[in-house]
């Protein structure tokens, strides 16, 4: 749980669109605010599909949103 | 705190009320009661299946409040859909309750291994099913609180 290797820029990418709130790009990729509250402080690593789906509403490519690191980020 | 966060605290609050209540009134009624093995077979079959309905109608009645209460003291509406966080947190936790249950059930076996009196079985199966929804619940509040 304390620790993940996935870290993300998802709050940079909504500011960047047209600052866009958590609760409109959770109802553009399908799921609850909460979870894109928990993706955002890195709580919890989206399914790779879910990931896909957020690259496509920043129209941007997936390592952009998300990038993996080699060392656990401790929480 | 968020809705699911509410949600599991509530849950282990009315898990606790109304199986203690339902217990503790069965207890003061027939607690004291000498019964045939028999008689005690069926005193504890329709006890424990007396409960279900009970548990299921009550938790109805006290989730319809809380959401009631939630919306009128926050303005925070009910997520009307399950996500895939939500799924894996309630499969997780529910895995937990079974892990919980499964102790209590065999506590329960050593118990009547041991020769102790069958109403202590019951009583152990009992408390681990009441524990393993609390631990349920417990655990959903865990991993919303602090990720999976």
């Amino acid at each position: 749980m304390g620790e993940h290797r996935v870290s993300n820029n998802i709050r940079v990418l909504r500011f960047h669109n047209d600052e866009m709130t958590q609760q409109e790009l959770a109802e553009k990729v399908g799921v609850t605010r909460q979870t894109i509250v928990a993706i955002e402080k890195g709580k919890y690593s989206p399914s790779l599909e879910l990931a896909f789906r957020m690259a496509r509403v920043f129209d941007t490519p997936l390592e952009e949103v998300f990038s993996f690191n080699e060392e656990p980020k401790k929480k | 705190m968020y809705y699911q966060e509410k949600k599991s605290i509530v849950n282990i609050i009315s898990t606790l009320l109304v199986y203690g209540i339902y217990y503790w009134i069965v207890y003061q009624e027939y607690g004291d009661r000498v019964m045939s093995p028999d008689e005690e077979l069926q005193y504890w079959g329709k006890t424990m299946l007396l409960i279900i309905p009970i548990a299921i109608a009550s938790k109805i009645v006290i989730h319809i409040i809380f959401s009631i209460t939630n919306r009128l003291v926050t303005s925070e509406r009910q997520p009307c859909f399950e996500d895939e966080r939500d799924k894996i947190i309630a499969l997780t936790s529910t895995r937990n309750a079974f892990m919980v249950f499964g102790f209590g059930f065999l506590g329960a076996l050593g118990v009547i291994a041991y020769g102790m009196p069958m109403r202590s079985m019951f009583i152990f199966m009992i408390v681990a099913g009441v524990l393993s929804d609390v631990f349920d619940n417990l655990s959903q509040l865990y991993f919303h609180r602090k990720g999976i």
